[in-house]
């Protein structure tokens, strides 16, 4: 099952697809375009994975002291930089390098503590797509990245849907690609990751434990290009979702 | 599906409750960088932080009232970070230092537990985000009764004897500053807390040792650290 969340006519609904767009949980038919997209469900704690596809590795390795053998790279976000489908991203006119990432977020559905790879995918939910953006301009050597660069105010996209665990047989064979105005900017495969859910799982789980809502985003395979104002972004995972953002201006915000 | 829930205070003013939103700034206390030495000019840092140095103590982290403050299952023990938080009140967005009281709540202390770490360059969650390592209380005090809250003393005590004498002044950026620099790029939302740096030198308490700490006008907080549990795997 697919599942959503937006507002409309006053009042925040469950959604589910429908071939004119969303019904609401109520009956209401809509276009996409009609109501307000939320994430798809209340967000915990934003787990975020840096480079764990290879291929992104790669991509990077001229800037790179880490190699694919150490711990995994991760990093937490705060609930402020989270928006839903079809929102609005601010690029501050000072950068050169603000890019997308396409990435599987893997929703917990039950809490995790200490568990083992082998048991982890039962702690499983849903998955849904995330666009996580990142301005490299900011990015500095200490904790790194730090928040300026990955934890703005609607710099994390999630959506549209949430797809319940079981509707995906294999959540390591699924296809990722961005758009950007059409054009085919990146493309990956999520058996490409580094760390797998089960082993990010087993990871995360040692230390903290997972509760209901925790977000695990898992990455993302090379093929980050920078975006300008304007610029529509389409993150798209097989079977999962296809995830639209706009790229807007300081003027938007008033600044 | 959302869990969480803030840490039960007493807060006798808006919001009323915390949200459960922690972030920290580290190396915000000048000596603590300073202590760097050239080390914050070469690898891996290659320079000393331009913005503030943030990061997250996730819903796991926070302590309940009453809970045990229980020691990790790796590393020597617990480093007892103990910063000013600061609690915000109304949404914070772009706030300038000189209307930075406009948003503020109040004061609380927060008790940053992490396993100690000896590099920075990266966000160090193991060590940063571990269950239970986050203690935030045991009030909230208002601006008004609190004063000037770059000039309280913190003080540590392991077992009795005094582990670490130090204070919220000599901040790299103090509280207005810092509020202005973190709202610049996100929102901070009311019932959020950021702390607002744990003074250099730090002490570190192990299983068995009894901890105290305080933050002049704000309160204090003691704990004896307790053995790591030996859970099931589930």
């Amino acid at each position: 099952m697919k599942t959503g969340r937006v507002a409309y006519a006053g009042a925040i609904h469950a959604a589910c697809p429908h071939e004119r767009g969303v019904r609401l949980a109520d009956g209401r038919v809509l276009t996409e375009a009609d109501v307000v997209w939320l994430p798809p469900f209340e967000v915990g704690t934003l787990i975020a994975l840096g480079l764990n596809y290879s291929d992104h590795v790669k991509e990077l390795s001229k800037e790179l002291t880490i190699t694919t053998k150490d711990e995994p790279l991760v990093f937490l976000k705060g609930p402020g930089a989270v928006i839903g489908h079809r929102g609005f991203t601010r690029r501050p006119a000072d950068v050169t390098f603000m890019h997308y990432e396409c990435e599987l977020a893997v929703v917990v559905g039950q809490p995790a503590h200490k568990v083992r790879a082998a048991d982890a995918m039962r702690h499983v939910a849903g998955y849904t797509v995330c666009n996580d953006y990142a301005i490299r301009d900011y990015l500095e050597n200490w904790y790194r990245p730090n928040l300026r660069v990955k934890n703005r105010d609607g710099g994390t996209v999630l959506g549209p849907w949430l797809v319940d665990a079981e509707d995906i047989e294999n959540p390591h064979d699924l296809t990722l690609r961005t758009l950007v105005n059409g054009n085919v900017t990146q493309q990956g495969h999520t058996g490409n990751m580094i760390n797998d859910i089960p082993a990010l799982i087993e990871y995360l789980s040692a230390f903290m434990t997972l509760q209901p809502g925790d977000v695990i985003l898992t990455g993302t395979p090379e093929g980050v290009v920078n975006v300008n104002v304007g610029d529509e972004v389409v993150t798209e995972i097989e079977g999962i979702g296809s995830l639209v953002n706009t790229i807007v201006g300081d003027d938007a915000f008033g600044r | 599906m959302n869990m969480r829930s803030g840490p039960a205070i007493d807060m006798p003013m808006r919001p009323w409750r915390l949200s459960g939103v922690v972030y920290g700034a580290l190396l915000n206390h000048a000596p603590a960088l300073a202590a760097l030495g050239d080390a914050a000019n070469a690898a891996p840092y290659k320079a000393a932080p331009k913005a503030p140095v943030l990061f997250v103590k996730p819903r796991n982290t926070l302590l309940s009232a009453g809970e045990p403050v229980v020691a990790p299952d790796e590393g020597d023990g617990w480093q007892v970070g103990v910063s000013l938080g600061i609690v915000i009140g109304h949404t914070a967005c772009r706030v300038a230092a000189s209307s930075a009281s406009e948003v503020i709540a109040g004061y609380t202390m927060v008790v940053d537990f992490s396993v100690p770490h000896e590099s920075f360059y990266r966000p160090s969650v193991r060590f940063k985000a571990r269950d239970g390592s986050c203690y935030v209380g045991p009030r909230v005090v208002s601006a008004i009764d609190l004063g000037d809250p770059n000039a309280l003393a913190i003080t540590v005590s392991v077992d009795g004897d005094p582990a670490q004498q130090s204070s919220t002044a000599n901040m790299i950026r103090p509280v207005e500053k810092l509020l202005a620099d973190v709202t610049d790029f996100m929102t901070l939302a009311p019932g959020d807390v950021l702390m607002l740096g744990v003074p250099h030198g730090a002490p570190v308490v192990r299983v068995g040792q009894r901890m105290r700490a305080a933050i002049a006008g704000v309160g204090m907080f003691e704990a004896v650290i307790q053995p790591a549990r030996r859970r099931e795997v589930a």
